[in-house]
Formats: C-alpha cells, structure tokens, sequence
C-alpha cells in the first residue's frame, strides 16, 4: 500500500546573509509517522520546522503540505502546529484558554471548546489543572499543556522542537513514553527535532540524520545505527571505533585486511579492489573482552590492557589500550555466562569481535 | 561584614531620608496648610478649617477640575497611540539602531520643557514657521490660527509627555517575549487577534505606567496652558499655581492639591485593586 505523503520539501535551500543553512533538502513525511530530525545544534533541523510551520520561507525549493504548496502561506494559514522547546505558553491565560486559543482563533462554538479542550487535558492528564495558571505548573505539566494546546486543533502534522529538552531525566523517559503513545493514539504524523540520539532511537518510526544543513541518512532507528551510511552518522550515533585499513586482498564479495596486526576476512556489498582504504567500524558492544583465564586459543585475539573502566549498571565500559598503541572502547553486558564482569585497571586482556558485525565504509565517506 | 550592614542602613536610610523630607515632609506642610485660614494680613493663620475643601468643591472649580480630566485624558489617549507602535519600533529595532533612537529620544530632555514650549510658540504662531511654509507651499491661503487654541495646548502637552509614555512601554515591549506571538501565530491567530489576546494584555502594566505617568502633568503642566493656550483655557494646574502666586491663597491652593493627589491615589488603588482580582500579568511580565 503507497502510504499518504502528508509533507514534503522538494529541493529546499535556506540561507541567512549569505550563509547556507540548509542545503537542497530533500524529505517526504508520510501520514500517521513519528519522524524525527537529528543532528547537532546548528545543523538545520529546527530550520526544517520553521520552514513547515511558515515561520521562515525557504531560499530555493518548495514545500507542500497535504499536497498542497504552501510557500508564501503565513503560518496561522497552515494546518500544522508547533511544541515549542520554551512550551511558549501564555502567562496571562488560565491552562484552558491556553489550550482553547487555537479553537478560538477559528471560531468554534462555545460548547465545543469546552468539550474538545476538557478532552484534550483528559488527554495529558491535566484536567484538575484546568483553571491554574502556566507558573503554577511544573516544568513537565507545562509540556502537557503545550502539547494539548497544539493536539486540539487536530493539526495534519504535530512540530516539535526539542519539546523534552528541559525536562529532567526520568520526566524525560516518561514523556518520551507518553509522547509515542499519544502519536499512536491520535494517528497524525509527528516531525521531532531532537539532538539526543537516543531519544531519536527509541521513539521514531523513521531519523533523519543531519549534518551542517545536508541529510546524512534517512532511514529507520536501527538502519541509521547498524548501518550508518557514512562516518558523520556513525559517530553521531552512539560510540564506534574504526580502524582506517588498506584493502590487502579481495576474492568475489569478501575483502581481506589487516586490523592491528591480524588478518581478517570480511564480507561487504561494496566492490573494492585491492589497495583500497577502508573504515572498519565497530560498536563498542560488538567487541568481546576476556581475561587471561578464559582463553586458550588467542589466534583471531588482540592482546591489550584496560585503561579505564566505567561500571554503567547493566554494563561496564571499557577504554582498552591495544598493544599498537590504539583505543578502544568496549561495552561489557552482565549475563549468566559471564557474572564476574570485574576489570582492574591495568590487567591483561584479549579483544575480539564477532565477524558480520562490522560496518565497511569506503575512505573519505 | 561590619561595613556591609553599615552601607545597608546608610543606603536605605538615605533613600528614606529623601522621601521623608522631600516627599512626606512636604505633603504634611501642604495638608496643614489646606486645614488653614488666610487674609490680608497673614498668608497662614489658624484656627483649622474645612471650609477650603468645601470651596474646592464649588462650580467654578468643578468645571476646571472636569475640563482638566477631559484635557488630560484626551492627551494621555493620544500619547498612548502615538507612543505604542514607536516603542513597539525602538522595542524591536537592531540594537545598535535602538540605542541611536533612544538617544534621539532623550536628547530634547536636555532643554528645559520651558524652553521647548517657547520654540512651539514660534512654531505654530501666525507667522510661525509651520505657517509660511505651508502658506509658500501653497497647501493653505491664508494662516491657521493655531496659536491661543485648544489644540495648541494638546500639541504642546503631547510633545512634551510622550516620552513618558514611550519609556515605560519601551520597558515592557522589550521584555515581550516574542515566542509568545510566535505560539499564537502557529495555533492560528491573524494580527488583529494576537494584538487584542496577547500582545496588549502582556504589556497592559506598561500601558498603566505610561498613562500615569502623563496624566497627571497633563492635569498639572501649567506653563503650557499658559504660553500655548493664553492663559484663556485655566487648566488645573493653573488654578493652583493661581490660588498660590496671584490670588496668595495658599490655603486654597493647597486644598485643590490635596483633592487632586487624593484623586490620584484613589486611582492607584483603583487599578491596584482591579488588576489582583483579575489576577494580572504584572506577576509575569
């Protein structure tokens, strides 16, 4: 089934005083997903936002909203609301004319209001607080109140910048929770801007990975993680080591390198010929570490020494000094084969990592 | 830690030091003097009497009492208009640009308004410069008479109170948290309704000052009356200085003060009372 395009930027170009902010964008957003735009500050994802809501006009391209162009259509013209990172309440309105001004500005009837703001504060729980004040919420009832505000105006599409940013980091959890819960419950697309990549992770449908104003990759949370299309987004995502190799040998569809002073055979989409700089990159969970005691055969094993060790809880980070001389990050899980996960800095240990894990990445990308 | 409490009681007690002596202190020696009698003989003498109040409230003096609100509120009414958009402008400007419209602001407060109100009469007299140019540009026939009228004395107490309007509307526009017009736009609101809904309600504390501020030295500002109006139109002001410097009653002269700084205090409360039962914006903004 082709899913409905509910946005879409067609060759959108941005620039401020002749700086370029985005660059020849091109992004379509379908009806009903959560879609989140990551990246660095400064990247350009709140851009993309202003550019939808009509707060800015693009240099070059153009924008549709619903199928419809919407360039030159100032924002309170367009269907589409913003959760403001500020919440950008109104101080001088009680939370229900807060949540009721959209609905006032199209002149709905007096009873409706009513109803539709009751059941939008139903909603985010909210609706003892009705008659308070914004300053008399905390900062994650303010949120709530943002997002009603925004919600009950049933908008085709849900902005939101940084909405989470300010919260602590439990409420943070919670409301990333409840903000996903809400997205399915309503069924309307939400286009989130975020520079934390696991809250981009563990809430979108799809992430769209930005980097000074271009696209990085787009594609789906464990797309973007496993399969990083170049190392910009391999970096912003998590943590990686890559080790920078000459291809030695190919044969068919493997590749053979030398990492560290070990051969290693691997296999790739990609057509490289012998002499070829590579990027091998690795997560630190792919990465297997064992004590002295626990090896025999050391053959596929680089020997090193732990640096630093960072106990996390349900894991323990390690910093390993390779005996070439390179670092290492590791992540250690605790599990039943393996309950004496106990590193002292500056023991001897053995690396090794699981093959068809790695990512192969041509040099310069 | 000695000195710090020290600078503390010196600098509060100065502060209450000025206000007792040039505020207190004076009002006290205006209600006693309200309370006295006068005649050719004494500029004071007791016993105490209510009979100034009782004069102050006489038709004579109520017809100047009610044309000078009329005056003063017509004034406070068209500052108010001319003031807001230019504050919302300097409010809004580039900053260097804002500081260069801010001095341009100020700088006439250099000269005495006195002075000021001197030039204004070489403006708009029959002869004036605003007459001959208009007269050799052929927009008029033959010369207004603008000098010695009504609208005379409104011009020159708009020029010379705008500021005081401008400032505390600067003051509060700047502080206008311009996300919030940005929040109302995105839900859907055209200019007219973030103007009426949002933008005045946040900076009604500021549209209060300023409108206290001008109103009373438009009731009181008796120069202007005086140079621009003729001395035809007796505006508050005038009556006092009157009752004071020409009639030497300073008893009456008091009294009127008196009515007109209770008048005004009632006002404050006024609006004080208002603005906590609706729970104002004065808490946020």
């Amino acid at each position: 089934m082709q899913e409905k395009v509910i946005v879409e930027l067609h060759g959108v170009s941005k620039n401020y005083h002749n700086q370029t902010v985005l660059q020849n964008i091109d992004l379509t957003v379908n009806d009903g997903e959560f879609l989140t735009l990551l990246g660095p500050s400064g990247c350009g994802k709140t851009t993309i936002l202003r550019l939808i809501s009509g707060f800015e006009e693009p240099s070059r391209g153009s924008i549709s909203i619903n199928g419809q162009k919407v360039n030159g259509v100032a924002p309170h013209l367009r269907h589409v609301h913003t959760v403001f990172q500020s919440y950008a309440l109104f101080p001088h309105m009680s939370v229900f004319e807060n949540v009721a001004f959209g609905l006032r500005c199209q002149g709905a009837h007096k009873s409706e209001i009513s109803d539709r703001v009751m059941a939008a504060l139903k909603m985010v729980k909210l609706e003892q607080f009705a008659f308070r004040k914004p300053v008399q919420l905390s900062g994650g009832q303010q949120q709530r109140v943002a997002i009603a505000r925004a919600v009950v105006n049933r908008p085709l599409v849900l902005l939101l910048d940084e909405p989470l940013s300010a919260l602590d980091y439990r409420l943070r959890k919670t409301m990333q929770l409840e903000l996903k819960q809400l997205q399915r419950q309503l069924g309307i697309a939400f286009i989130f801007v975020t520079h934390d990549q696991e809250e981009a992770l563990s809430m979108s449908d799809r992430v769209v990975v930005m980097e000074e104003g271009t696209i990085q990759q787009m594609g789906s949370p464990r797309e973007v993680y496993e399969e990083p299309s170049n190392l910009n987004v391999a970096k912003f995502i998590g943590e990686v080591n890559i080790f920078s190799v000459t291809v030695l040998a190919t044969e068919g569809k493997t590749l053979t390198v030398n990492i560290e002073g070990s051969e290693h055979t691997y296999t790739n989409k990609r057509d490289f010929v012998v002499g070829d700089e590579v990027n091998i990159l690795l997560r630190p969970e792919d990465i297997r570490v064992y004590d002295n005691t626990e090896v025999t055969d050391t053959q596929d094993m680089l020997p090193g020494i732990v640096e630093e060790v960072i106990y996390k809880g349900s894991t323990v980070d390690l910093m390993i000094r390779l005996s070439t001389g390179k670092l290492l990050h590791a992540t250690e899980f605790f599990n039943e084969d393996d309950d004496s996960l106990v590193y002292t800095i500056g023991e001897r240990i053995w690396v090794q990592w699981v093959p068809g894990w790695e990512v192969i990445l041509p040099e310069g990308v | 830690m000695k000195s710090d409490a020290w600078f503390r009681y010196f600098a509060i007690g100065s502060t209450w030091f000025w206000l007792g002596v040039f505020s207190l202190l004076a009002f006290l020696l205006m209600l006693l003097a309200s309370i006295m009698r006068q005649d050719q003989a004494h500029i004071l003498y007791l016993p105490f009497t209510f009979n100034n109040y009782v004069l102050s409230f006489s038709p004579i003096y109520l017809t100047i009492f009610l044309r000078s609100f009329y005056l003063a509120g017509f004034c406070t009414f068209l500052c108010l208009v001319l003031a807001y958009p230019f504050a919302f402008l300097i409010a809004r400007a580039e900053k260097n640009r804002r500081e260069i419209m801010m001095l341009l602001l100020i700088i006439p407060f250099w000269t005495s308004s006195l002075i000021r109100s001197y030039a204004m009469v070489s403006l708009i007299k029959t002869k004036g410069i605003i007459n001959t140019l208009l007269l050799t540009l052929g927009i008029i026939h033959q010369p207004m008479q603008l000098l010695y009228t009504n609208t005379a004395v409104m011009i020159g107490l708009v020029y010379n109170l705008l500021p005081f309007m401008i400032l505390p509307l600067y003051a509060n526009i700047e502080r206008l948290d311009m996300r919030l017009v940005e929040a109302a736009r995105d839900l859907g609101a055209n200019r007219l309704t973030i103007l009426k809904r949002i933008i005045i309600p946040l900076t009604m504390p500021g549209i209060v000052a300023g409108c206290i501020l001008v109103l009373l030295p438009a009731m009181t500002l008796f120069y202007i009356p005086d140079l621009l109006g003729g001395a035809k139109s007796m505006l508050l002001g005038n009556l006092i200085q009157y009752q004071f410097l020409t009639a030497h009653n300073w008893p009456q002269g008091a009294a009127i003060s008196m009515v007109l700084t209770l008048l005004m205090g009632l006002m404050l409360i006024a609006h004080k009372l208002l603005s906590h039962g609706k729970d104002s914006n004065e808490d946020f903004v």
